[in-house]
């Protein structure tokens, strides 16, 4: 869509001076948004930029370097669990969440080690594994679960006078944030492209200079350092943890937003995002769909069905879809 | 020495599940290189069908008959309305193994909604609590059985893929699919005949395990991620692989649980995959592929 005409331009975030715009229009609203709305929705925001992170993380690994990972759970709870035991030790909150992405990433580097030379359902097999295996040694061990009744982490408190939810919303807002802008940076640096060319053709890529092994496993790394940061503001933002929260089904919830949202795509891993919380909480904003809470698998089943079928790009390709034709409109 | 004898025959038994669950993985694999993500939960429609049928005091054979063919009817529906049009849109290979995900998140929703949240017991012909005595080992009546369902299927499902005109075509569409059309096998049908298949051999599976665990939604899952474990042992495209992975891993982990620690048994197992899939990831009995970066 866009003419590109040099590097210096490729490399710019948003090339478009309406749609730089449009992009701070909507920060602004963002950053006001405790203002004029209701708390409930400022709740759901904030759970939603804490989910965008772990989603950003699994379509780098999916959508851009083409490994697929159903251990994502594992990489939640490792990194919520480093969080939560180190925060109560008295240390401070970034090195602590930065413990915590690192953690995650160390062993993400480990469970890369596969996917040297397995491919497709065979990695799917070996990280599922180690999800599972992960839930399982934290249920076993009360040491590292702390015991039956969850790790309680102690809450950040609110400076300046904010309640505990604006300040929360402000606070994974900035993180998100940030790791957003790390992640458009990714992608479109060196480490970006090259992720792309293994994805696309690896004997290619190699050929062309890409140390395989180095990108694919920086790219685990960095997939699970994202899942890393995403499990320590889960449990920032919860106040406890527990084994439970990190079952299959949360790495599997993962996966899905990313294909609805959209492969290879950063807006479309928020989108996805987006999509995946509202629809769990559905049952707050319209009451009538309280008897349909079991259903909620239902919707996430057939939107991929819809998706894969019609529109494999997901929901960034069918807003990419439509900002063409607006752009072009009265001509086709 | 019995205890060891005992701890075998009762992971012959779990494997002989896990080898079923697994053949109808390899099955689906080594036609259509996809995995079916959907395998569990199709088992688990299959045993709630059952489960409501028996409820509405119809006879066991024609309760679990009926389940057999809900379940092959389903994949077979899921072949035609789902798949067939991903693949003429072009389908990227990961996008069919999504479509499958997308299938058991369905079906999860649909069990769960119409009241298999809460765990049921589920009435079965085989008793769990009547126990045989051979010497010193202990086996009861349902893990009897289990282990004849378990062998008995796996070895009619062998015969049916070896000496049969319909197992030659479905070993000619497995190997060579544009060659198999030209020879004028149907494949289409013959692949959805092989989901049908592979679902049947899920709903056996499924049917046996609920009496032994409570029937619930998520009842398969581990027994589905054991049986996909299994498939992966014994090398995902080779049929005799899958049962031979289900025994040895059923027995492993039985052993596992017994002599090292009972907490760990299910972490055991993956470990032990992973290892595996380090160390020769074509399985013990699949020729695949060799790959080093």
């Amino acid at each position: 869509m866009d003419l590109i005409e040099s590097y210096k331009e490729e490399l710019q975030l948003i090339r478009k001076p309406w749609t730089r715009v449009w992009v701070g229009v909507l920060l602004l609203l963002l950053l006001f948004l405790p203002l004029y709305a209701r708390e409930y929705f400022v709740y759901v925001a904030t759970i939603i930029f804490i989910y965008s992170i772990g989603v950003q993380g699994q379509n780098i690994l999916i959508g851009y370097t083409g490994q697929i990972s159903f251990g994502q759970a594992g990489f939640l709870a490792i990194g919520a669990f480093t969080f939560g035991h180190l925060i109560r030790l008295g240390l401070p909150w970034p090195l602590c969440l930065l413990a915590a992405g690192l953690a995650a990433g160390l062993f993400g580097l480990v469970v890369g080690i596969p996917s040297l030379r397995l491919k497709g359902p065979y990695l799917a097999i070996a990280t599922l594994g180690f999800g599972v295996a992960v839930y399982q040694i934290f249920v076993n061990s009360e040491l590292l679960s702390g015991g039956r009744m969850g790790l309680v982490v102690p809450k950040l408190t609110p400076p300046f006078g904010l309640s505990q939810t604006v300040f929360n919303y402000y606070f994974n807002f900035l993180i998100a944030l940030i790791l957003t802008l790390a992640s458009y940076n990714i992608v479109s640096s060196y480490m970006g492209r090259a992720f792309i060319a293994v994805r696309d053709n690896d004997i290619a890529a190699e050929v062309m200079g890409v140390n395989l092994a180095r990108y694919k496993l920086l790219s685990f790394g960095i997939s699970s350092f994202y899942t890393g940061i995403q499990g320590a503001l889960f449990g920032l933002f919860m106040g406890y943890l527990e084994p439970n929260m990190f079952t299959l089904m949360e790495g599997i919830t993962l996966f899905v937003a990313v294909i609805i949202g959209g492969l290879a795509s950063v807006e479309g891993s928020i989108m996805g995002a987006a999509f995946v919380i509202l629809v769990h909480q559905m049952h707050n904003f319209f009451p009538m769909f309280e008897a349909y809470q079991e259903m909620v698998p239902v919707v996430f089943g057939v939107t991929i069905f819809v998706v894969l079928i019609f529109e494999p790009l997901g929901l960034y390709g069918r807003w990419f879809k439509m900002r063409l034709y607006l752009r072009n409109w009265p001509f086709r | 020495m019995s205890q060891l004898l005992q701890y075998t025959i009762s992971g012959l038994a779990t494997g002989s599940i896990y080898a079923l669950v697994a053949l109808g993985l390899a099955l689906i694999y080594r036609s259509t290189r996809i995995l079916n993500f959907a395998h569990g939960d199709m088992a688990t429609a299959g045993s709630f069908f059952a489960l409501t049928l028996l409820g509405l005091n119809l006879h066991f054979s024609l309760a679990f008959g009926f389940a057999l063919i809900f379940g092959s009817v389903l994949a077979m529906a899921f072949y035609f309305c789902v798949l067939v049009p991903a693949q003429r849109r072009e389908a990227t290979h990961l996008g069919q193994i999504i479509l499958t995900l997308g299938l058991g998140l369905i079906l999860q929703g649909l069990i769960s909604y119409s009241g298999g949240k809460v765990p049921q017991s589920f009435p079965f012909p085989l008793s769990d609590t009547k126990i045989y005595r051979l010497g010193s080992i202990v086996i009861s009546q349902l893990s009897l059985g289990t282990l004849c369902v378990g062998l008995l299927g796996s070895l009619l499902f062998y015969l049916l893929i070896q000496k049969t005109r319909l197992g030659l075509a479905m070993r000619a569409t497995s190997e060579n699919l544009p060659a198999a059309q030209t020879m004028g096998i149907p494949t289409r049908r013959i692949l959805a005949l092989s989901w049908g298949l592979a679902a049947l051999l899920g709903v056996i599976a499924g049917l046996f395990l609920a009496p032994a665990l409570l029937f619930d939604t998520f009842f398969m899952l581990e027994p589905f991620l054991k049986g996909f474990a299994a498939a992966i042992l014994g090398g995902l495209n080779s049929l005799p692989g899958a049962i031979v992975g289900g025994l040895i891993l059923g027995v492993a982990e039985s052993l596992g649980g017994g002599f090292v620690s009972i907490a760990f048994k299910n972490t055991l197992a993956f470990l032990i995959i992973i290892a595996v899939l380090i160390m020769r990831p074509e399985g013990l009995l699949g020729k695949e592929f060799k790959e080093r970066v």
